[in-house]
């Protein structure tokens, strides 16, 4: 569990973030999101001391930061920023296993880590492992970037816009691998972006924060449906809430008896695509299936249901 | 690609006939020498002259690489950038001081021999490589420097597995410079007793004997080309390795 304790920086005089306080609790995503100069940035650099906190303190499972030293908390602490940061001059395996090897890992288990990491962001180990960075696409360096901020299962991982660079289609191909492995590794994560569709998707709480300020900090749900202020509201963007918020649903949370003809859709499906197919192929319920057994049906009257806002 | 390669081979051979076997160029240097004079310097061997002359060159640019390095390190710390300014000036100086003017102020000092010439010869050295150091050292990728911090590098391993070997293809353009400029300036080296292949060129301006003069130039040329070329191939080799994105070949200022 991460505790941020009325933590503050001041440059100039001016609070570039201002007294938050958020609790993180452990193998859960946290999104930061918020306009540009908003202190998310700082917020984040002050957590593993990059920047040092002018007031308050962070406590990494009750420790606090300041009680180690700064590069013994930043090897506790993955972190991985836009621009990847990878070491040129370094194999894409010695950039991952980098902080193993400060931490005194043999190279046995560098190497086994260095394996099993490539495997799990789809990157061949015989084919990615001695390549260097100036040797892969774009999307490839972010993974490896990604990988040597966890290569020491680090308490916490910490990102920067890590999906910042990328287009579209791969980013949303990262988001889902970064999601996927969360959940296999159980990681705790903070991640910084200005994209709210992205901090909805991947946050299991949604943290919005405006000049230095937390202005909310939620289930990406209360977020979309009880926005603390007009500001809020503007940012989960007033127009596409509806589908925001279906997109955050299984189908399997409306399944009802019955029938329904076409093909069928997978329980897991979220209920935004469910629409948009209902949508495409001109029905008004689909049939849902799990493991291929049939559940039911979904309707679209259903779906249109959970889609509206407070009256 | 493969006709630099035969070139090259070609050129170091006979850069060794011309020292090891110069009695083989007779032919050549015949119509240049004044009639009853001697054709091939014999004085002493070229071997050893040439030797020497490498020694006294390997010696200068090592310490002058060391001290332009150790230097550029130190300004380009935040605790050092005060002494950024000063530290030019003091190399710069090292670079106005007529390489005749060194000789001439160090005889009286350290005496006759391969020591006023060595300090003329590491003087020299220090600018290009100082320059080229902290141009290679703050031009480093800022991403790659704040992921170095971010994932706790202490200063020391930052400089040591980061800052340096990135900043590295930078400096060696340095020394490839001072390497060369010493390399000429080493022929000077002579004048005070210093022995170096200055020695040969100098009897031919002495005697009027320009088969002299064109031995003792076509050797020290065709070090310096050489040379030269060796550490351009390295330079080349690393800047590859680290990717065009970085800022190994880009920052160089040859
Ligand atoms: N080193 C610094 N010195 C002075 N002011 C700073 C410094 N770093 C950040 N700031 C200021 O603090 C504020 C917050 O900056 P921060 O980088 O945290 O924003 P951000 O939310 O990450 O923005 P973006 O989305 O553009 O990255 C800005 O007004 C910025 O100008
Ligand atoms: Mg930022």
């Amino acid at each position: 569990m991460i505790e941020i304790d009325r933590i503050s920086k001041l440059y100039d005089g001016a609070a570039a973030v201002d007294a938050v306080s958020m609790t993180v609790e452990t193998a859960t995503i946290t999104a930061i999101v918020g306009t540009s100069g908003s202190g998310k940035t700082t917020l984040l650099r002050m957590i593993n001391r990059l920047v040092e906190p002018s007031s308050g303190e962070v406590r990494i499972n009750g420790e606090s930061t300041r009680s180690v030293p700064k590069n013994t908390l930043r090897r506790r602490i993955g972190y991985a920023i836009q621009s990847h940061g990878l070491f040129p001059h370094y194999t894409v395996a010695r950039n991952i296993g980098t902080v193993p090897t400060l931490l005194g890992w043999s190279k046995a288990a560098i190497r086994a880590r260095v394996d099993e990491l490539l495997e799990l962001f789809s990157m061949e180990p015989e084919h990615f492992r001695d390549r260097y960075p100036a040797e892969l696409s774009g999307g490839q360096q972010q993974r490896v970037g990604v990988a040597r901020a966890l290569a020491s299962r680090p308490d916490l991982l910490l990102m920067d816009e890590p999906f910042g660079a990328l287009d579209p289609i791969i980013r949303a191909r990262a988001q889902e691998d970064l999601r996927r492995i969360q959940r296999t590794l159980g990681s705790t994560i903070m991640l910084v972006t200005h994209d709210m569709e992205e901090a909805i998707q991947l946050g299991d709480r949604v943290a919005v924060m405006d000049a230095g300020r937390l202005v909310q900090h939620g289930t990406p749900a209360e977020i979309i449906q009880r926005p603390a202020s007009d500001f809020v509201a503007d940012m989960v963007g007033g127009v596409e809430r509806p589908l925001r918020l279906l997109s955050l649903f299984p189908l399997s949370e409306l399944v009802e008896q019955g029938h329904a003809e076409g093909d069928a859709l997978d329980a897991d499906t979220s209920l935004r695509d469910a629409l948009s197919n209902c949508l495409w192929t001109g029905r008004n319920a689909v049939p849902v299936v799990k493991d291929g057994v049939a559940l039911g049906r979904v309707t679209m009257d259903a779906i249109r249901a959970r889609a509206e806002g407070p009256r | 690609m493969k006709l630099a390669a035969l070139f090259r081979t070609a050129l170091v051979l006979l850069l060794l006939a011309l020292v090891i076997k110069p009695t083989w160029f007779t032919w050549a240097f015949a119509p240049f020498a004044p009639d009853n004079g001697a054709v091939i310097y014999e004085r002493a061997s070229l071997l050893s002259l040439s030797l020497s002359h490498l020694s006294l060159v390997a010696l200068a640019s090592t310490a002058a690489t060391l001290v332009a390095v150790t230097l550029a390190i130190l300004v380009t710390r935040p605790a050092g950038s005060a002494f950024l300014p000063l530290s030019r000036t003091i190399t710069n100086m090292g670079q106005t001081f007529p390489p005749v003017a060194v000789l001439a102020l160090a005889v009286p000092a350290l005496g006759f021999g391969a020591g006023p010439t060595l300090v003329a010869l590491f003087l020299y050295g220090l600018l290009p490589i100082f320059e080229n150091a902290i141009t290679g050292l703050s031009t480093l990728p800022p991403a790659t420097m704040e992921a170095a911090r971010g994932i706790g590098l202490s200063h020391r391993q930052r400089l040591l597995r980061v800052e340096l070997p990135l900043a590295f293809p930078v400096i060696l353009t340095g020394i490839r410079l001072s390497v060369v400029i010493a390399l000429g300036t080493a022929t000077i080296g002579s004048t005070v007793a210093a022995s170096t292949l200055g020695e040969v060129i100098i009897a031919g301006l002495l005697t009027n004997n320009t088969a002299f003069v064109l031995q003792g130039g076509l050797i020290v040329g065709l070090f310096a080309v050489l040379i030269y070329d060796a550490l351009v191939q390295l330079e080349v080799y690393l800047s590859r390795r680290l990717g065009a994105g970085s800022s190994g070949a880009l920052a160089s200022k040859a």
